[in-house]
């Protein structure tokens, strides 16, 4: 299936609260796809990003505690029963800015085939849909442009009009006597009246024509004409006795026709240079209405540049592989009401009265079935306006005067050949009433992955009662598979063929089931290539095969697929499934040689894949396909495998969850390993060699003592003795900061302290004792200065390590202390020397 | 024969000339040498530690030895500095060398207690 960005979207989906809507499209190899239906709920309708999604779903399950949508659930019910291949479309952007209430979310899905696809008329669910989307809240539509296309609506598909009529005609009376009403107001009033037949007095549209004249003559802006004329026009409808002739008809149709673009779209007003296809599409509604509001006849040349026009903006229609029309629309204005299906509605409506109002029109037929096909395509729009805009340009597709769209349609395109299904064409107009006198021929079959068709110009037989078309038997040589058929249209009336568009051949995807039959099915053990034993299967059906077989052997197993017609039968799947005691599943995929599907498990290369796992393996075989009646998965006995042991190095099998639901559930609690201790001494070793530590020291007392040391050489005078006192108390100090350091310091403690502590042992230090000492003879404030001195002396030295620091690493450390410390340590030298001499 | 109790005196003669030589020393410096005699024995009892225990925790293992090693090292630095015979350093005051044995301990041991653990 090829799924490309542009295909893929959101879709929103009918009304309705929470439930959420999917149709998922299952693929087959051929690119042809069915629709599955699945409820999802919002959570997971968000999580879609459109593309490569993958998400399970219960198919057409009620959500806990949510009610179903009738319409929705029988919509998905009739996807799911009917199992058609359908084209989904991508899909109008609805979600713009409006109000989200229900999504649907499409997987979307493209046909390799152009312009494949079934449209199928409006049909209930579009009438289930309109009862619910236009619910009049407590009796009345909030507006009358709301009553207006609710009315509408209901009147096209034939519903039942909702019991508003006394309060609606009431709002309309109001709005058409009320002086303050503008062109817009009355124009919506008239356009209910229209539906609803008020009572409105004669006198007051005399009142109400003139006002509406005098808004055409000053009107500057596309929408003061489109609701000035559309009043005007509505009320010529409504009270033909009323005089609403516009004289000089040709003078406005230039004035409406100045706004037009060159490309055949229109802009809003003169001031406004944007163009827009919406506009055109009110615009041609406009001038359609000046033309039949006219008292002269309009000139002739204005509406052949119109009809030019036309043309023009039909060259920018747009185009779906599946044969859709469709007008775009860039241009976004403050309502957020302009999208594809707008423009597009609006065009349509714009095509068909001025078709009426002027004469023929020439617009090929293709481009007006497409047109009718991308509304049909649409499906069910997930709010009241675009509902509106779908219902309304179908209808007035339906009543036109270019040619009327028919469309084929078949009720089942999957058909059995069990059953007999016979092959039944509707042939409807787009809301679903019957076209006219015709009949239907199946040109060609095409059969899916050849491009060969036979042709059969085989006509259809007409079943009058029900309005079917029926083949009584499928063509010959249609066999099971995926076959194109090409239908065409022939009208009994060649006048006819002027006022219906058919399209030319519609092709249509049809899906031909039937019962494949298994022949020659077999299970055989092989070593080397000797038949050891044979088990002849019986498929579908019960089987019990017990094999065993070693590591040397081969598993071998065959089996030959027939359609209905005898020919060789390919599936999507043929899958072998060897499942061992312990849970382990080994899946192979079961290839065919021309006719015979077969599969040998030669077991010595795949030991390493089975984990060495010997015992008993169930085996089983599942052969499936789409257009396969009888797809089965059935057991087909066991084999016994004696595999040898494994080797130490080789993988061990893949935990088997006993629930595969236990994923989601809590993980196993993780616990923290906790590094193994080192083994520690015995106790009484280590405090032995505590106490060995300690007899060197001993030693070294002893030593000092038969050495005859003494503490003679301690000063005794009061200032060196001091100083001494301070240096060692110092030294004293930062051992026992040590010790703090390796008990519960950390470093940078540690190193603030030895800072302060190394400063004081700096200046208390031996050399300045030796000084003090040579000087002891000095007056005090002399030994003073010797002081002084010495710290002059050092910061001197420290400011020459300051300096070679500098030229080592520049200029970073160069800053203002550092130029306080070379000045303070030139000055210190200067007094050093001065005492020196 | 005759030239084992020879070379027993012979060995004799030289502990006693060496012990009178050494006898000569001046005694700050025979303090450092019992220092270093103290610092290297200290380390050897942890080595044998080590060879008897295992080598776990190794940091404190080798705290323990390079602290001692380390001092030794510094008291024979101090030692070449401070004897008198040696003319290199005869302008360095002892209480300078001191001063920066002392301070290289400090350093020393400032890392040997950083690595301790």
């Amino acid at each position: 299936m090829k799924v490309s960005g542009d295909d893929c979207g959101f879709w929103q989906w009918g009304t309705g609260a929470l439930e959420t809507l999917a149709v998922v499209a299952t693929m087959n190899k051929d690119d042809n796809v069915t629709p599955i239906c699945f409820l999802v709920d919002e959570e997971m309708a968000d999580s879609f990003s459109g593309e490569n999604d993958m998400v399970m779903f219960s198919p057409c399950k009620k959500q806990s505690g949510r009610r179903l949508r009738t319409r929705t659930l029988d919509w998905c019910r009739m996807l799911e029963r009917s199992q058609e291949p359908v084209s989904l479309r991508r899909p109008i952007k609805f979600a713009m800015a409006r109000k989200l209430g229900f999504i649907v979310v499409l997987l979307a899905v493209t046909s390799i085939y152009e312009a494949v696809a079934i449209f199928h008329p409006i049909s209930e669910s579009h009438r289930s849909a309109a009862l619910e989307l236009f619910s009049p809240a407590v009796g009345s539509f909030s507006s009358l442009e709301e009553a207006y296309e609710a009315l509408i609506t209901f009147e096209v598909l034939g519903l039942k009009k909702p019991e508003i009529k006394d309060h609606t005609c009431n709002s309309v009376v109001d709005t058409l006597s009320s002086p303050s009403s503008n062109s817009k107001d009355l124009h919506h009033a008239f356009r209910v009246n229209g539906l609803l037949k008020c009572k409105i007095s004669t006198g007051d549209l005399t009142g109400i024509v003139s006002r509406l004249k005098d808004a055409v003559k000053d009107a500057t802006t596309l929408l003061d004409y489109y609701h000035s004329i559309g009043g005007l026009v509505l009320i010529k409808d409504q009270n033909p006795e009323v005089d609403v002739f516009l004289g000089n008809a040709d003078g406005i149709l230039r004035s409406i026709k100045a706004l037009s673009q060159s490309d055949g779209r229109w802009r809003y007003s003169s001031n406004n240079p944007e163009s827009s296809t919406y506009a055109a599409g009110l615009a041609l509604e406009t001038l359609s209405g000046v033309i039949s509001l006219s008292a002269t006849p309009v000139d002739e040349n204005l509406i052949g540049t119109l009809k030019k026009d036309i043309v023009k903006l039909f060259d920018s229609i747009k185009k779906y592989d599946d044969g859709a029309y469709y007008f775009d629309d860039k241009l976004i204005d403050a309502s957020g009401h302009q999208g594809p299906l707008s423009a597009t509605s609006a065009v349509v409506r714009g095509l068909t009265t001025f078709a009426s109002a002027s004469g023929s029109l020439n617009i090929p037929e293709e481009k007006i079935l497409g047109l009718a096909r991308f509304l049909l395509g649409i499906g069910i729009p997930g709010n009241s306006k675009d509902l509106y805009y779908q219902i309304d340009a179908l209808s007035c597709l339906e009543n036109n005067r270019v040619s009327v769209p028919l469309v084929l349609s078949l009720p089942a395109t999957v058909l059995s050949l069990t059953s007999k299904d016979k092959l039944k064409v509707k042939v409807n107009t787009v809301l679903g009433s019957a076209g006219p006198p015709l009949s239907v021929k199946l040109m060609q079959v095409f059969s899916s992955g050849s491009k060969d068709a036979s042709v059969l110009k085989q006509e259809l037989n007409y079943d009058p009662k029900e309005g079917i078309h029926t083949m009584d038997a499928l063509p010959e040589g249609v066999d099971v598979g995926e076959y194109i058929f090409a239908f065409e249209i022939v009208l009994s009336d060649p006048e006819h063929k002027k006022i219906y568009a058919t399209g030319g051949r519609t092709k249509v995807p049809i899906h031909v089931t039937g019962v494949v039959t298994v022949d020659n099915a077999k299970i055989a053990l092989l070593e080397g290539d000797v038949l050891e034993s044979e088990i002849k299967l019986d498929l579908p059906g019960k089987n019990d095969a017990a094999v065993s077989a070693n590591h040397l052997q081969k598993l071998h197993l065959s089996f030959l697929l027939k359609t209905p017609l005898g020919k060789p039968f390919k599936p999507h799947q043929a899958l072998l499934k060897l499942r061992h005691e312990t849970g382990v599943e080994h899946i192979f995929v079961v290839g065919n040689s021309g006719k015979r599907f077969e599969m040998t498990l030669d077991f010595l290369g795949l030991v390493d894949k089975f984990y060495y796992l010997s015992g008993q393996y169930n085996i089983e075989l599942s052969v499936g396909d789409a257009v396969m009646e009888n797809s089965f998965l059935q057991a087909l006995g066991y084999i016994e495998l004696d595999l040898p042991k494994a080797p130490e190095k080789s993988t061990h099998p893949p935990p088997q969850p006993a629930d595969p639901y236990l994923r989601y559930g809590p993980k196993a609690e993780i616990n923290h390993i906790f590094r193994v201790p080192e083994k520690r001494p015995p106790q009484q070793l280590s405090f032995t060699f505590l106490g060995l530590v300690f007899v060197p020291f001993l030693a070294f007392l002893i030593g000092l003592l038969r050495l005859g040391v003494n503490l003679k050489n301690f000063p005794t005078s009061a200032v060196p003795a001091t100083f001494a006192i301070l240096f060692h108390g110092g030294i004293a100090a930062v051992l026992l900061l040590y010790v703090f350091f390796w008990w519960k310091l950390d470093l940078f403690t540690t190193l603030k302290a030895l800072g302060v502590l190394g400063i004081f042992l700096m200046f208390s230090q031996p050399l300045l004792l030796r000084r003090l000492r040579h000087c002891h003879h000095h007056p005090f404030h002399f030994r003073s200065i010797i002081i002084l001195e010495l710290i002059s002396y050092r910061i001197y030295k420290l400011r020459r390590v300051y300096i070679s620091v500098y030229e080592l690493w520049g200029s970073w450390i160069a800053d203002f202390p550092g130029i306080i410390f070379v000045d303070l340590g030139l000055y210190c030298k200067r007094v050093y020397s001065k005492i020196t001499q | 024969m005759g030239r084992s109790p020879t070379t027993k005196d012979d060995a004799q003669a030289l502990f006693q000339s060496l012990r009178s030589a050494y006898a000569a020393t001046p005694t700050n410096l025979k303090i450092i040498d019992l220092y270093v005699v103290f610092a290297v024995f200290t380390a050897v009892i942890q080595v044998v530690y080590m060879a008897v225990v295992g080598s776990f925790p190794f940091n404190s293992f080798l705290s323990g030895v390079l602290s001692c090693v380390g001092t030794a090292v510094l008291a024979v630095c101090l030692r070449i500095q401070v004897n008198k015979e040696n003319k290199e350093f005869k302008d360095l005051p002892p209480e300078r060398a001191f001063a920066d044995f002392v301070l290289c301990n400090l350093v020393l041991h400032l890392v040997i207690m950083n690595f301790l653990g």
